[in-house]
Parts: structure tokens; C-alpha cells; sequence
């Protein structure tokens, strides 16, 4: 049986995919992770020669939108193929077997493929008591440490596998911990998000089979190729912050012009994430674009970031605050650090433009052209 | 002799489930089910916004997902005193609805159709054949000869390559399979096919929400403005991407999700007089067509069965304090009025104080508390929730278009009324209710059209949206049809914050252990007498259980810090 596992080009010429096919998911992966023309050829390469990469996925204090959202891969070939080709031993939202057949599934991974096989976690874990999370009359702690003594790498799937997520939120009842803090010596790459974007999860994928190593990580472990941007500087309505255009309530004539969420509290400033970029769900969109902030949920301790609709406090790093206000009620303009000079020159001629006319039942002030 | 025998972890179901059955002379003669994990959301609710709590509840679960932020913001609405705008009612239901088309129909066939179908079998049928059959049941244009041939071919070369991955370890070839290959081979085809389906409808949550999963809502309507003159907002060709959605998803539903239920429920017309369970239903009914505040309304009818007598609607006040209690009898918690008495949501209590054994363990001691969740009664009475208890209410109700699909069901395969109080019944009465929500967003998307059109493109009420306007004290509730069955949410605001937040969903109803009395509710009441033909081999459970479709985060969320620690661990 050994012999026997096809490369992930292999299965997918049985399955009757095309090589132009193959190599525009190829393309379409290699764009999404950032990687030149020649990326493309690598992609292409790991995919026809590697044999396919056995994968245990646990779940812990999770609800499972992780799950859902890897499902929702955009590429019609991620979904079919990635899912199938990563030989998805353990999965228990997906799996056939139950009970212990379905624990002899990992326990055969483990045994067949040790160094090989890479750990995939959905959820955090609870130390305050282990008896929070069993399985299979074990906890998830000592699930974990088996399961990650002989692994290649971890992959720690959303904000609760990454940093604890909701239940780890003030008072953290249960002591909820993210992998990184309860294994050690094994590499964890943080996919971020509440759940992360489909697409990024099917990126992250594609790189471990392609690269043979991990992608490169920020400061908190997460894979730089998606999250090395603030939601903020990617956002398509950044320049209405430019100019001072801001929503000041809900469903008031600058939400419905698409106007800047920051003072209904976006945390775009500082969130980073792919949202902007490749958006949700086929690119169809995402939180701001759809009229509600950013609540920041690919980062450490968003929950406890401060209520979700009260603009950024004194963030450090940040100091945007009183010129967004200011801007916002018309009384100044002043220089945004790290805004690039014609946007300023631009955003003051528009400034102008800014009549006084308050509306009823908002503070916007709607530009006349 | 009986048997024990324990199956942890039950998969393709959301969460921590672990059922313990005695099997005895080839029957289930007692059952427990015991949900194994907590995180402690409504203690971490404690002391924040009010307005921000949906996102928090949102993350009970993710599969149902943006049903408990619903709630959340409906509970919040209803202590405040705010009414939405009718645009955000109609958007709310259109979210809903794509929910629940979207949850039901991947219930079935990646959660529920394993239990049915056996995927190895298909490498046995006839392309032909099998195309012959699709073809007299639907007009479903995938169903060439061709088409099933390359179907075969391909799932052949993934079963050959001797890495079944999620496939691996499945019951195949258990006698309790009973569909030709031909039918099976139909199943696999469609369960590829739903896999890339379901991840269209969601969309609406996109569109609307921002993401899926989880996609956002908001205390007093919806944060998408609706301006048919702005390229950044809900505009025409968004309206009509919406519109094409449900379209396509009734086409699928219509041609594919029920015509499959009905061909696999005539293979095992048995399963009609199994798993049936407990004999009370209870729905709080949903989709208001006129405001939230009117139930007449409802396109769901609330209401509650007793006994099985469908001549009898009883009446269901969720915020009367006699109607709905929660015990703790057998789950790891403790009251301080004393672990016999039952407490209304709004007075819960939820210390936690577990007496389980310390993992790892072989069993769960059933003579004393055996699970993370409560139990909750409606007055007094286990009740199921789901589905069933919503088609069931339907009907007895005398709604026409119930009694239009579930007449029509049973007279396709043949059974009478008493077949639906079944586990077929129930997966059956899933796919029925789904078929009639597809009728339902249509009619609502119209409706958006209709209001739009006229002038009207509110989509928030802002009056009560500053704290300061809020009285000093304000209690809630709030209540949802969630796909998994009657949802509800409890809140007691003081000075501005959360005093006070207790949610009693789905699966608690359906999961939980037995109460004060010794009445086992929903999960364990329908496993017995189940047969079961291999002991090593239960499939009968998973057919059971799975068609309650259980979702344990959400079942088990309650947690009051009280715990001993048993076992310190060592970071890094």
C-alpha cells in the first residue's frame, strides 16, 4: 500500500483534470501566495513528483468554522483536489469511521508515516482542567503531545488553535491555550482568523507540499505571504478615510456611499490580515466592503481589544485618532504619518470640497463635485 | 448478558459527543450521551456591551453559523425595546434561509448520507443503469451515462491509491447497507456535487454579512445599506446575485437533494418505526413575514406536541418562568439552592464542579453526573426539538404547504403518518422543511424588491443605538429556529453592560442526560430497542443520532468558575 500513494498530479490526470487546468490552479495558488512567474513552475512541479502529505486534523475548544471555511475554498480544483490530496486521515467533522475506528485512523498515520505526517489543529486547549476536552475519554492535551512528538509541523488553524480565540477571552475560564503554548520543539504556523479565509488556508497548504518547509512567519507565527498587511492599508474605501469621509452612524447617507468605517470602530488600523486582498468566499467581498468594521479577529486578544463599535483608543503605534475626528467633523486636516504626499495634496483639495450643510440624523458632510 | 459499548468520538457532527449504548439479545436496552467539552462563553459575556454579544455567541458554532448571532441581536432588540426596519427583517430571514438550505443539505449528504450509503459499492454499478435511474427520478441534467462512468472511474483511482483518507475506516460493506450500487454510485456522485455546491449559497452571508463563516450582524437592523445608486452597497447587481442564488439552490433542492432523500427512504421504509424516542415536540417557530413581534406571522408556527397528539397545539411562552427550567441533576454543575431544583434561564445559575474521572478514562460513571450539559424541561416534559418538531407543529397546525409536502412524501414512499415519529421521519421532515424554506426566501427576496422599489431602503434603527438611552435595568429574550431546532437566548442588562446571559439551544434539548426523574431526553430515549446487528460494527447508533444532526459546542457553552485544577501543565 505503501507503494501505492499518488502524487497529487497523478490523481488528478486519473480524475480526468487537465494539464491546463492543473497548471491554472497552479497559477491561480501561486498568486495568492505571493510568489513570482518561476513560483508557478515550482507549484507545478511539487504537485507532479510529491507523494501526497498524510495530514491528522484534530478538533478541540473549537466551533468548527475552520472546518467550514476550509470547505469553502474558492477554486472549484482546491476544494476537490486540496481535500483529497493532503490524504485527510483524521478529520471528524468529514470522516467516515466513528469511535475507535476512527481513532485507529490517526494512530496508523502516526505509525506509518513518523517525521512525515503533519499535525492540524482547530481549537485551543484547555489547562485549567483538562477534563474540559476529551476524546475518546483522553484530553486534548494528551491527544496533542502524542500526536506532535513524531510530526513534521503544526498547523494551528484560526485564531483559536493560534492564540485562544473566544474562550480564551476575559476570564478565560477554562485556561485556554493556544498549540504553541503546550508543545515544544516542533515548528507552529499560525493560520489567523476567525476562521481564516478559505483561500489562505488552501495557500497554506499548497506551500508545505510544495516548498517542503514552512512559509516564512511574522513575529506571531503567521505566514507572512498573508498576513504582512494592515486590513487598513488594503481597504478599497481607504481613501474616503484620506479625504475625511467617515460613516458616523449606521445606515446614514456616508454608510450607504461606502464611507470609512473608523469611527464605528474599524480595527482595520491594526489588523493584519488578507480580507482586503482576496476577500471572502469567492471574492464576493468582505466585512467593510459589506458595511460593518473590521473586529480584527486575526489578531492575539481581539475579544478583550475593547468593544467591537468604540473607534481605536490610544493604540500603540497609532496616532490617527484626534485628525480622523477632526477631519471627520470638518474642522482641519493634518498629515497622516506614513501617507504617501500626493494622497495629501489630493485629500486637502477634496477637503475643500466638504460643504457644511449638516444632514439630518448624521454628521456627514456629503462632497458636491 | 449486556453489552457496553462506547462510541467517542461520534463524528461528522459538530463538537465533543461520546454515546454509551447496552446492547442486549441484539438491542439497544439503555443509552447515554454525554457531551465532553466546554469553553465558558456566557461567563466571558459577563460585563461587556450588549451590542457587541452576537459576535461573542456567533463563535458557539460555526457550522450553524450566524444563528446565534440572530438570536443574540433579537434578544438584545427585545430588552431595549427596538424594533427593526422591515428591510432588515426580510434580510435577517434571507440569511436564514440561506443557512438552513445551505446547513440541511450538507447535513445530509458529507454528515448524514455515510450512514446510508455504502461509497464502496459504487464500484460495483452499472453507469448505465445508475444513469437510467437518475434520469426517471429527476431531470438533473449531470446524469449521462457518461457522466457516472468518469464518477466511477475517478472515486476507483482514489480507493486504488490505498489512502481512503476521510473515507478510511467506514463500515462498508456492513449487511445494514441496503441500496444497489446503482443508487450508491448516485450518492457519491451527488455527495461531490454537494461539496462544491454548498459553498455558492453562502454567499448571501457574504453579501450581506461580509464573510461566511460568521458573518456579521448588528443590534437594530444590518450593517449593509442598501442604495441602488452606489457601486458600495447593496445595489441592483447585488440584489440580483442574491436572487440567482436562491434560485439555483431551489433547482438543487428540488433536483437532486429530494429526490435522493425520497430514493434512499425507499430502501429503508424499517428505519420508519425505529429511533423514534420521545413522543413531545417543541417549536418556537420563525421566518416572520410581518414583524418579529407578531408570531402569527411566522412562516414556522411555534408551538408544542404532547403525547403525539397532533389534534392539540400547546401554547410556548419561553419567558414564563414555569414553562422553562434547566437541571442539573447529572451534568458537572451545581446550584445553590441544591442540585434537585430546575431554575428559569433569566435566575441560572451555572456553577461548574466537575466529578467526571480523570482522562484519560475507559467509562463515565452513569450513576453520578455524566456530561457538560444541563437539561432543560418545558413544563416538566423532555422535549425534541428540530425538524421533526417543526414539520410536526407545521402539520398539526393545519398549514397548507406543510401538509402539502409531508402528504406528498408519505404518499411517495408509501407509510403512514406515524412513520415520521422515526429517525427516517426526522431525516426526511429535514429535507421536507427545506424545500419549503426555498419557497420562503424567494417569496422574502421579493418582498426586499417590493420595499425598495416603493421607496424604502432603511436597513437599521438607530434610536436606541447610545447606551445612554437605555433604562438602568433591561431583561431579554430572544428566539430562533435554528436548523438544529428551538434556540433561545436570555439576558439581564444592568448600568449598560451584561448582568446576566444564558442560552438554551438545540442540542441541549436533544443531548442532554436525564433529569430529576430519570427521563432520558431526545438522544438517548431514541436509541432504544434500536437493533443492532454488530456490535463492533454500530452503525444503527450513528443513523440515529446523526439524524438529530447534533452540534455539542453548541450544546455545551455553560461554565462558572468553581473547578479544582487536577493536573498542572507546563507552558512552552
Amino acid at each position: 500500500m505503501e507503494n501505492q500513494n499518488l502524487t497529487f498530479y497523478e490523481e488528478l490526470r486519473g480524475k480526468g483534470v487537465s494539464r491546463r487546468d492543473f497548471l491554472k490552479f497552479c497559477t491561480t495558488m501561486a498568486a495568492f501566495l505571493g510568489l513570482e512567474a518561476s513560483g508557478v513552475s515550482q507549484i507545478a512541479k511539487a504537485f507532479e513528483t510529491k507523494p501526497r502529505l498524510p495530514v491528522i486534523w484534530f478538533h478541540f475548544q473549537e466551533c468548527t468554522c475552520c472546518s467550514e471555511s476550509f470547505i469553502r475554498a474558492s477554486h472549484p480544483i482546491v476544494a476537490d483536489i486540496v481535500l483529497n490530496k493532503i490524504s485527510l486521515d483524521y478529520q471528524e467533522t468529514l470522516m467516515a469511521a466513528s469511535g475507535t475506528a476512527a481513532e485507529d485512523a490517526y494512530k496508523a498515520v502516526m505509525a506509518k508515516y513518523p517525521g512525515e505526517y503533519i499535525v492540524m489543529v482547530e481549537g485551543s486547549i484547555p489547562t485549567e482542567n483538562e477534563a474540559y476536552c476529551c476524546i475518546g475519554g483522553r484530553s486534548a492535551l494528551q491527544i496533542l503531545q502524542e500526536a506532535v512528538k513524531n510530526c513534521k509541523a503544526v498547523v494551528a488553524w484560526g485564531n483559536c488553535a493560534s492564540a485562544g480565540c473566544v474562550q480564551a477571552a476575559h476570564p478565560n475560564p477554562t485556561g485556554a491555550k493556544p498549540v504553541h503554548k503546550v508543545i515544544s520543539g516542533k515548528p507552529v504556523i499560525n493560520v489567523q482568523g476567525c476562521p481564516p479565509i478559505a483561500d489562505v488556508m488552501a495557500g497554506v497548504v499548497v506551500h508545505l507540499l510544495t516548498f517542503d518547509r514552512i512559509p516564512q512567519l511574522d513575529g506571531m507565527n503567521r505566514p507572512k505571504a498573508f498576513y504582512s498587511r494592515r486590513v487598513h492599508d488594503t481597504c478599497y474605501r481607504r481613501a474616503n478615510f484620506d479625504a475625511g469621509l467617515f460613516v458616523e452612524s449606521f445606515d446614514d447617507e456616508g454608510a450607504k456611499r461606502g464611507y470609512c468605517l473608523y469611527k464605528m470602530g474599524c480595527k482595520g488600523p491594526v489588523t493584519y490580515n488578507s480580507c482586503g486582498i482576496i476577500k471572502w468566499n469567492d471574492g464576493v467581498s468582505y466585512p467593510i466592503q459589506s458595511g460593518h468594521p473590521c473586529i480584527g479577529c486575526s489578531e492575539e486578544g481581539f475579544w478583550d481589544n475593547g468593544p467591537f463599535y468604540q473607534h481605536l483608543p490610544e493604540v500603540a503605534g497609532f496616532g490617527i485618532e484626534t485628525t480622523a475626528d477632526n477631519v471627520g467633523l470638518g474642522l482641519g486636516i493634518a498629515t497622516v504619518a506614513g501617507m504617501a504626499a500626493h494622497a495629501i495634496v489630493t485629500n486637502v483639495r477634496k477637503h475643500k470640497e466638504i460643504v457644511n450643510e449638516p444632514e439630518e440624523g448624521s454628521k456627514v458632510k456629503t462632497p458636491k463635485v | 448478558m449486556a453489552e457496553r459499548i462506547v462510541i467517542d468520538p461520534i463524528t461528522r457532527i459538530e463538537g465533543h459527543l461520546r454515546v454509551e449504548i447496552e446492547v442486549k439479545d441484539g438491542k439497544i436496552t439503555d443509552a447515554y450521551s454525554a457531551g465532553t467539552m466546554v469553553r465558558g462563553i456566557e461567563t466571558i459575556l459577563k460585563g461587556r456591551d450588549p451590542r457587541d454579544a452576537w459576535a461573542f455567541v456567533g463563535r458557539v458554532c460555526g457550522v450553524c453559523t450566524s444563528t446565534h448571532s440572530l438570536t443574540s441581536v433579537r434578544t438584545v432588540e427585545n430588552a431595549l425595546g427596538i424594533a427593526v426596519p422591515p428591510n432588515a427583517e426580510l434580510i435577517r430571514n434571507l440569511m436564514a434561509n440561506a443557512l438552513y438550505i445551505q446547513d440541511h443539505v450538507v447535513h445530509f449528504y458529507q454528515l448524514h448520507a455515510l450512514d446510508w450509503v455504502d461509497v464502496v459499492s459504487a464500484l460495483k454499478a452499472n453507469p448505465a443503469e445508475a444513469s437510467k435511474i437518475a434520469q426517471s427520478i429527476s431531470p438533473w441534467p449531470k446524469s449521462s451515462v457518461g457522466y457516472f462512468t468518469d464518477i466511477q472511474k475517478k472515486f476507483k483511482t482514489f480507493v486504488e491509491s490505498g489512502q481512503l483518507g476521510i473515507f478510511a475506516n467506514g463500515y462498508w460493506g456492513h449487511k445494514a447497507y441496503k441500496l444497489p450500487p446503482e443508487v450508491n454510485l448516485i450518492a457519491v456522485a451527488h455527495y461531490l456535487e454537494a461539496l462544491e455546491w454548498q459553498k455558492e449559497l453562502v454567499k448571501v452571508h457574504t453579501i450581506f454579512g461580509g464573510k461566511n463563516p460568521h458573518p456579521n450582524y448588528l443590534v437594530g437592523g444590518v450593517p449593509c445599506s442598501i442604495n441602488i445608486d452606489e457601486a458600495n452597497a447593496v445595489n441592483a447587481e447585488r440584489l440580483a446575485f442574491v436572487g440567482q442564488l436562491f434560485e439555483d439552490a431551489k433547482t438543487f433542492v428540488d433536483q437532486v437533494y429530494i429526490p435522493d432523500l425520497l430514493a434512499v427512504a425507499s430502501f429503508y421504509k424499517d428505519w420508519g418505526a425505529i429511533g423514534g424516542g420521545l413522543t413531545n415536540y417543541l417549536s418556537f417557530g420563525d421566518f416572520p413575514s410581518n414583524g418579529y413581534d407578531n408570531p402569527d406571522s411566522f412562516k414556522m408556527p411555534r408551538g408544542a406536541i404532547l403525547g403525539r397528539d397532533l389534534s392539540k397545539i400547546h401554547e410556548v411562552k419561553p419567558e414564563d418562568p414555569e414553562q422553562i427550567q434547566e437541571y442539573i441533576n447529572n451534568s458537572w454543575y451545581e446550584y445553590s439552592g441544591g442540585k434537585e431544583s430546575g431554575l428559569h434561564p433569566w435566575n441560572g445559575e451555572t456553577k461548574f464542579n466537575y466529578t467526571g474521572p480523570k482522562p484519560p478514562y475507559d467509562h463515565l460513571d452513569f450513576s453520578k453526573q455524566y456530561s457538560w450539559v444541563k437539561t432543560p424541561r418545558w413544563k416538566g416534559h423532555p422535549m425534541e426539538v428540530g425538524p421533526l418538531a417543526r414539520c410536526l407543529v407545521g402539520y398539526a397546525s393545519g398549514r397548507a404547504d406543510y401538509k402539502e409536502v409531508i402528504e406528498g412524501a408519505l404518499k411517495a414512499l408509501d407509510v403512514p403518518v406515524a412513520a415520521l415519529f422515526s429517525t427516517l421521519g426526522r431525516t426526511a421532515a429535514r429535507g421536507l422543511e427545506t424545500k419549503l424554506t426555498c419557497g420562503w426566501a424567494l417569496e422574502f427576496y421579493q418582498q426586499l424588491l417590493a420595499n425598495i422599489k416603493n421607496g424604502d431602503s432603511r436597513t437599521q434603527n438607530n434610536v436606541k443605538w447610545d447606551p445612554e438611552s437605555w433604562p438602568k435595568q433591561a431583561r431579554g429574550i430572544g428566539m430562533v429556529e435554528a436548523p438544529r431546532g428551538a434556540l433561545s437566548h436570555f439576558i439581564v442588562i444592568e448600568d449598560k453592560k451584561i448582568a446576566n446571559y444564558q442560552l438554551v439551544v438545540p442540542t441541549t434539548w436533544n443531548a442532554s442526560p436525564r433529569d430529576a426523574k430519570g427521563q432520558r431526553s431526545a438522544y438517548e430515549e431514541s436509541l432504544i430497542g434500536t437493533p443492532i446487528a454488530d456490535t463492533k460494527n454500530p452503525i444503527e447508533v450513528l443513523r440515529t443520532i446523526h439524524s438529530f444532526d447534533p452540534c455539542l459546542a453548541c450544546a455545551v457553552h455553560l461554565y462558572d468558575e468553581n473547578g479544582t485544577t487536577i493536573h498542572e501543565v507546563k507552558t512552552y
